[in-house]
């Protein structure tokens, strides 16, 4: 198979070397070259990224986004997998639906595809979905998740974290008390009140956060929490590592960039959820995952076609893009900031959102003999951000701004998805 | 100025300037023949997504006496109820060839989406955005009171008159409107209403705030006192436990209209729930400028069409 070298890379240390590629593992990281050499100095090496919280659409919303597309964006944002939520049509609530994405992920190429399993039949928080039988599936489905709904009803959400112990999955909540946000159309505070939006306030996340880390306390199990948006959610998690909980918690790049300021102009590509919160509570999700009370970034990668945002703010989809921004954004609060390193970069993006998922081979240090999923960037570049990139949807909250760092190549199992910016054509291997 | 979105596009030369282009529009609606050329060629559009036959004839009645082609699009019976896209509807005024469109919407910020989006050349009047605002509902307020308590003068401002709104401020599209442009005047407003519906971001805006209305006529001299409309699914979403509570602690009734000076004006934007948030020994009083409001509705958005759309020809 192929046999390249990446000559005088900048690892995550700061140290220089060759990294010789051989049959799609890692055979040398040293002075040494063998095949192929490729130029790469002034690019920073990384294990591929791993994006705990990806939405492909399919099946069922093809229009928004394919396994394909989202594969390939996803390459191009540096990530060698992904992780499919379940709300698709149908739901991934079975163990028929989980093979298939995988499958389709497998067809695609691009990425390693590793569908999230809903914890209830239809994301209807009614019901256990099968959780066993997806687990034991082809798709060995870990993480369980019914995000875009919460799990708000406490027995059944007590029953899962329970549950997933069998075979050692993880529940992954979408904080949200829909009593709390019935109609929410926005971050609820100062901009909402002004602008006449239904509030969405941050005590429907973090009351939901509270109950939940002590439900899994109680069953002695793990839990994830997504995309956390408030500053009163971070001493929540912090208060829960502290005593001992096994939580891990996620923050998007969105949640670490914007505010609801953007809402101002009614423009409904600020449209997310959670939603853009204040300017406070952006400065306490960056401390936070600097100083590892958050675990890792994840995007939420919500792509929506145009006719869901070509529309007034009430009528609009929730949710933005964010596969191909997620690297820049992180490199521009752990590494431009002054405020962190390349280590911190390489748990939250890659082999953080492995562990907690248990993805196998995937986000692992590089290392002789393990296999070959290689992000490298050039972090002096800077591009400024014009449409959606190869997703499907165009629903691009970061249009016209300059983003810091360019993915130059991204190596999935040995083989080029990305190489020099530019995706590279794939197809089952 | 292209479009009225928000009172917070309004500086205070702007409004007095609209404001006293109405006291000329008031005298035409006293002339036998309520009739100007102005707006003649011109076709201005009623876009209606939500019921308000009070607000529509308001507007209808003012383009119609500036002589525009008025067009009335409501949602019931045409395609926006097939579920037509905003911009669909948008683009097709556009090909019409409407000058201006009044925008009635239940979702915030339509009006602003309409203007901004490129969909539509026309001038966008906002009558009315989900919760945010309702702009010529304020400055008819703004002129009847200047009307009733400034002797109508051109020219002039409401420098240092206290005005109360009270009721559901939350859900308000006239408080918001209200609260903006009459401290734009220079008005000292206060919001006044359960604190279920008094929200803090909105109450840092004013000159003060109240959870008790008795308290608050107690406490401040008004010089002018909103009566805000209960809209029933408030009650329903536990805002409030009940319509006679409401009544008993937040309503203006004939005991709190004693307490208030004797020369207090009674508003109301219409249409009222009598026996809830004002009774009819208050709503039917000497204090209470209730019809000059709606009379001076027309001559209001008449002013307003005016400096939107006639390009600053003269008025005869």
């Amino acid at each position: 198979m192929t046999n390249f070298t990446l000559v005088g890379v900048t690892l995550a240390d700061g140290s220089n070397a060759n990294i010789e590629v051989t049959d799609g593992r890692i055979s040398g990281i040293g002075k040494k070259t063998s095949g192929e050499t490729i130029s790469a100095k002034g690019l920073i090496a990384l294990p591929g990224f791993v994006d705990l919280h990806t939405h492909l659409r399919e099946p069922g919303y093809e229009q928004s986004e394919t396994v394909k597309t989202g594969s390939q964006s996803a390459a191009l944002g540096g990530y060698t997998a992904v992780h499919a939520m379940a709300n698709t049509h149908p739901v991934a609530d079975t163990a028929g639906v989980v093979e298939q994405v995988k499958a389709l992920g497998d067809e695609a190429g691009y990425v390693q595809v590793q569908p999230i399993g809903a914890v209830t039949v239809g994301l209807e928080g009614k019901q256990l979905a099968e959780l066993g039988a997806m687990a034991d599936s082809k798709a060995q489905v870990k993480v369980f998740s019914d995000d875009g709904k919460c799990v708000h009803d406490p027995l059944l959400m007590r029953r899962a974290l329970a549950y997933v112990k069998n075979f050692g999955g993880v529940i992954a909540q979408h904080a949200q008390d829909p009593r709390l946000t019935e109609n929410s159309q926005m971050h609820e505070g100062a901009v909402s009140a002004e602008l006449g939006l239904a509030g969405w306030p941050a005590v429907a996340e973090e009351s939901i956060i509270a109950r939940d880390v002590l439900l899994a306390e109680a069953a002695g199990s793990r839990i994830h929490i997504c995309h956390l948006s408030t500053a009163g959610s971070v001493e929540i998690i912090r208060w829960a590592k502290a005593r001992g909980i096994q939580v891990t918690a996620e923050v998007t790049p969105h949640h670490l960039l914007l505010t609801d300021e953007l809402a101002r102009g009614y423009d409904p590509i600020f449209k997310v959820n959670p939603p853009l919160r204040t300017q406070n509570d952006v400065l306490a999700l960056r401390a936070a995952l600097i100083d590892g009370t958050i675990d890792i970034i994840a995007t939420d990668h919500a792509p929506h076609p145009d006719e869901s945002k070509d529309c007034e703010w009430g009528a609009a989809a929730f949710g933005m893009l964010g596969l191909e921004t997620a690297a820049s954004i992180a490199q521009s609060v752990l590494i431009d900031s002054g405020d962190s390193n390349w280590q911190r970069f390489v748990e939250v993006m890659s082999t953080k959102p492995a562990a907690i998922s248990g993805i196998v081979g995937q986000g692992l240090e590089l290392a002789v003999g393990e296999v070959a999923n290689i992000t490298l960037i050039d972090p002096s570049a800077k591009r400024e951000i014009r449409g959606g990139g190869a997703s499907k949807s165009g629903n691009q909250p970061y249009e016209g701004m300059t983003l810091p760092g360019r993915v130059v190549h991204t190596i999935y199992r040995g083989a080029f998805t990305v190489r020099d910016s530019k995706l590279v054509e794939r197809g089952q291997q | 100025m292209k479009h009225l979105l928000s009172a917070r596009e309004l500086g205070k030369e702007q409004a007095i300037a609209i404001l006293d282009t109405a006291i000329q529009m008031e005298q035409v609606n006293a002339r036998e023949i309520k009739k100007l050329p102005t707006l003649r060629g011109k076709t201005v559009v009623n876009l209606f997504f939500e019921d308000s036959t009070r607000t529509r004839t308001s507007f209808e009645v003012a383009a119609k006496r500036l002589s525009a082609d008025v067009i009335n699009f409501t949602a019931k019976g045409s395609s926006v109820s097939k579920g037509e896209s905003l911009k669909d509807t948008a683009q097709t005024l556009q090909a019409m060839g409407a000058d201006g469109v009044i925008i009635r919407h239940h979702a915030s910020g339509a009006a602003h989406t309409l203007a901004s989006s490129g969909w539509i050349d026309a001038s966008i009047i906002n009558a009315g955005d989900g919760t945010h605002e309702h702009p010529t509902q304020a400055l008819l307020d703004a002129y009847t009171i200047r009307q009733k308590l400034r002797g109508n003068e051109a020219g002039t401002d409401l420098a240092g008159l206290r005005i109360a709104i009270v009721g559901d401020i939350a859900h308000s599209r006239v408080a918001r409107s209200n609260l903006i442009l009459l401290q734009t005047l220079g008005a000292e407003v206060y919001l006044v209403g359960p604190a279920t519906l008094v929200p803090g971001a909105l109450a840092a805006h004013a000159a003060g705030s109240f959870f008790s209305l008795d308290q608050a006529i107690l406490e401040v001299e008004f010089d002018a006192i909103m009566m805000l409309r209960v809209q029933s699914e408030r009650m329903t979403a536990s805002f409030f436990p009940s319509e006679r509570e409401y009544a008993r602690i937040w309503g203006l009734n004939g005991d709190r209209l004693a307490k208030l000076p004797a020369n207090t004006l009674v508003m109301h934007p219409g249409p009222m729930n009598r026996g809830l948030e004002i009774d009819a020994k208050a709503a039917d009083s000497v204090n209470s400028v209730i019809l000059a409001q709606v009379a001076n509705g027309v001559s209001v958005r008449m002013a307003v069409l005016y400096h939107l759309l006639s390009g600053g020809t003269e008025i005869d």
